[in-house]
């Protein structure tokens, strides 16, 4: 029976992490849905986008309170993570503390004091976000479109994190004061449990304090494979999937809109004197069967497209921005991205079911995102400019627009106008090419 | 009529090609405001003897419009048609005064076959000033509150910033920023095809919140670097029944204001 504590440690941690890997496969999977796009360019300018947005945090830092508690959450999360490899060393061998035999005395002591301190600023961020998010009314975080599971969403994950630092310091002050009463080996500093919670644990007996470091121990495990695995369903994914977002990030500069290469041909084809209407494709030619043009559905958007609306984190900040927005139109960039990851999600379910997507008679267009919303968009950018994990919610509406435009011919009257004219005028205005320069003699 | 303007097609006759080839957009082409722009913009450069040639009836719209409102047959029709008569003409170097025709010429006509060295207007001015060709009298301006709107598709779009400030800060005015300028500015409203077409429902429109902002230094002048951004403001400024206090002119108007041409 000794050894039934591993037994339980090992099958929960080969669940935890194999329901996760599941999670990570189905998301891979519903990505891989959309168009593929070729954005493996400039490696060099990728990796070096990646190390200054997400693990520098340099956009984040644009709004300094939420930058800063932001890092603190941010740092004390990755260097907590080490203490992870000692869980489950020790949970897997029995051993106790076992990091502190691989870095040496005063190593352990800095390393563990360093997690503490951490972990405090860990506890401010989340409790000052808790504040700010419920009862300091951030008007980004307090919009309708938030209500909901999006709101007790960032709810739990502020709670879950406060919930592990606050076992964190249980489990090390019962330690400190075993190993003060010679109960167990000393290793490591623990500056803030030793100073602030010592003096109340000091009044339990031996047995209390074993159990409470056994049992903070466990919680804390089980918190971490619970939270991992809790990702999947929350908007919290952005701390995994910001590292691509950044790295397959748009390069170009932002007023840079794609050409369609399907039209291009076209109209070479229609522009050619030479070229036969009539014409059999030549011999051995792939047939060309144009897609669709535009997006109508998430099997139109491409994968960074659809990797960028599962890595949003519902943070808000292109909608403070937006223009539409702020002058009270539908349109919310952080809800296009939020609309295109639910649909998606509701697409994977599909293929859960039936094995493979089954027509459900509903759109990414119309059924979740509106032709109002798409309409007021002006293109402006500062919905890109804003997300600090380099986000592209225009690019989807953009191409949403385009699917509206060329496949449905359903843009507003005025817009119609304005292309017939430039098509007819090439002016967006109905003059004549011949008055171009009228201005010179007027 | 105090200046010269000769087009591309009689440079070519005479043999020779200019220095850069004015692009002058439909804005600046048709709309009775924007045309001082451009005649502002001709002005200078007439002055200085920079050798510029326009299109005239061989320019088109370069399609912007059409491909931000989702029309990618249209734009690639003028785009490629454009690209022909540049390319014809052999043109290397473009100067615009609108940054929507820029944002297309420089980022958009290149994978279609366009390949030219686009500026916009500023930031061509700003290289004659470098290049000492281009000498600015401050004095005209001097104590008079002026602050800058960011185009879009100059700023964000194009990361230039630099340029106009750099011509504004030449006329001894004073330069206020608005809170939400340069990365962060607000748009003028008329973007992404909104020019052409009803905003859609809201609490108020876009133009009227970014002059409230703008009017809120209590300039004498917001000073511009995009026709439509200028339209736009200027329809915001007569919204708050300030059009007697406050002007909304572009960058080159002033300049050439400044040197009274």
């Amino acid at each position: 029976m000794q050894y039934i504590d591993n037994i339980i440690f090992l099958i929960l941690l080969v669940a935890g992490f194999g329901l996760f890997a599941k999670s990570l496969s189905k998301i891979y999977r519903n990505i891989r849905l959309g168009r593929e796009i070729n954005r493996s360019d400039h490696k060099a300018e990728r990796w070096e986008t990646m190390a200054r947005v997400a693990m520098g945090q340099s956009k984040m830092v644009k709004r300094p309170v939420a930058g800063i508690l932001h890092l603190f959450v941010y740092v004390g999360f990755v260097i907590i993570n080490i203490e992870l490899v000692e869980i489950i060393v020790d949970g897997i061998f029995g051993t106790h503390r076992f990091l502190s035999s691989i870095f040496g005395h005063s190593f352990y002591n800095f390393f563990t004091a360093t997690l503490e301190i951490l972990a405090l600023l860990v506890i401010i961020g989340v409790v000052v976000f808790f504040i700010r998010r419920n009862f300091y009314g951030v008007k980004r975080l307090t919009m309708k479109e938030l209500f909901g599971w999006p709101k007790h969403d960032a709810n739990w994950i502020l709670i879950i994190e406060f919930a592990l630092m606050m076992a964190f310091f249980k489990m090390n002050t019962a330690d400190w004061v075993l190993q003060q009463r010679g109960l167990l080996p000393e290793h490591g500093s623990f500056p803030i449990s030793s100073t602030f919670l010592a003096p109340i644990f000091n009044n339990f007996s031996d047995s209390v304090l074993f159990f409470t470091e056994k049992a903070a121990w466990w919680f804390h495990f089980a918190g971490i494979l619970f939270f991992m695995n809790y990702l999947y369903y929350s908007k919290h994914l952005h701390i995994i999937l910001a590292f691509p977002s950044t790295w397959f990030a748009n390069l170009n500069k932002k007023g840079k809109f794609n050409n369609l290469e399907s039209v291009t041909k076209e109209i070479k084809l229609m522009m050619d004197p030479n070229a036969d209407p009539y014409a059999a494709p030549a011999e051995g030619a792939e047939a060309d069967v144009p897609s669709k043009f535009g997006a109508e559905d998430v099997f139109d958007l491409n994968q960074v497209q659809l990797l960028n609306a599962y890595s949003c984190t519902e943070c808000g900040r292109c909608t403070s921005v937006c223009p539409a927005n702020i002058t009270g139109k539908k349109l919310s960039p952080r809800l296009i991205l939020m609309k295109t990851r639910d649909r998606l999600e509701e697409v994977g379910r599909n293929i859960d079911k039936n094995g493979k997507f089954v027509d459900d008679g509903k759109k990414l267009l119309n059924d979740y995102v509106t032709k109002e919303e798409l309409w007021a968009c002006t293109t402006c950018n500062a919905c890109t400019e804003a997300c600090p994990i380099l986000l592209d919610p225009l690019s989807i509406i953009f191409e949403m627009r385009r699917f509206l435009v060329m496949e449905q011919s359903a843009a507003p009257q005025e817009l119609n106008l304005m292309m017939t004219n430039v098509e007819n005028n090439a002016a967006p205005w109905q003059y004549n090419q011949a008055d171009r320069l009228n201005w010179a003699n007027d | 009529m105090d200046f010269n303007i000769k087009t591309m097609a009689e440079y070519a006759a005479e043999g020779k090609s200019p220095e850069v080839l004015f692009w002058v957009g439909c804005a600046g082409s048709f709309d009775d405001r924007a045309k001082k722009i451009t005649k502002a913009f001709c002005k200078i450069l007439n002055k200085i003897g920079v050798e510029f040639a326009v299109l005239g009836q061989e320019e088109s719209c370069t399609g912007d419009p059409a491909k931000r409102a989702g029309n990618e047959f249209v734009f690639q029709m003028m785009a490629l048609t454009n690209i022909e008569v540049l390319n014809a003409y052999e043109v290397k170097k473009i100067v615009t005064a609108c940054p929507h025709c820029f944002n297309t010429l420089k980022n958009e006509y290149p994978s279609l076959g366009g390949n030219f060295e686009v500026v916009h207007h500023t930031q061509f001015l700003k290289k004659l000033m470098e290049e000492g060709r281009l000498k600015i009298e401050g004095g005209a301006f001097k104590g008079k509150k002026i602050t800058f709107h960011d185009p879009c598709y100059l700023g964000r779009a194009n990361d230039e910033y630099e340029a106009p400030r750099m011509l504004l800060e030449k006329l001894d005015a004073e330069l206020v920023e608005m809170k939400r300028c340069k990365t962060n500015g607000l748009c003028c409203g008329a973007g992404g095809a909104q020019m052409f077409k009803e905003p859609e429902k809201g609490n108020k429109d876009i133009n009227v919140e970014r002059t409230e902002e703008a009017l809120s230094f209590e300039p004498k002048i917001i000073a511009t670097g995009c026709p439509f951004c200028n339209t736009m403001m200027t329809d915001g400024v007569k919204h708050f029944n300030k059009n007697t206090e406050v002007e909304v002119k572009d960058i080159v108007e002033l300049l050439a204001e400044a040197e009274d041409l």
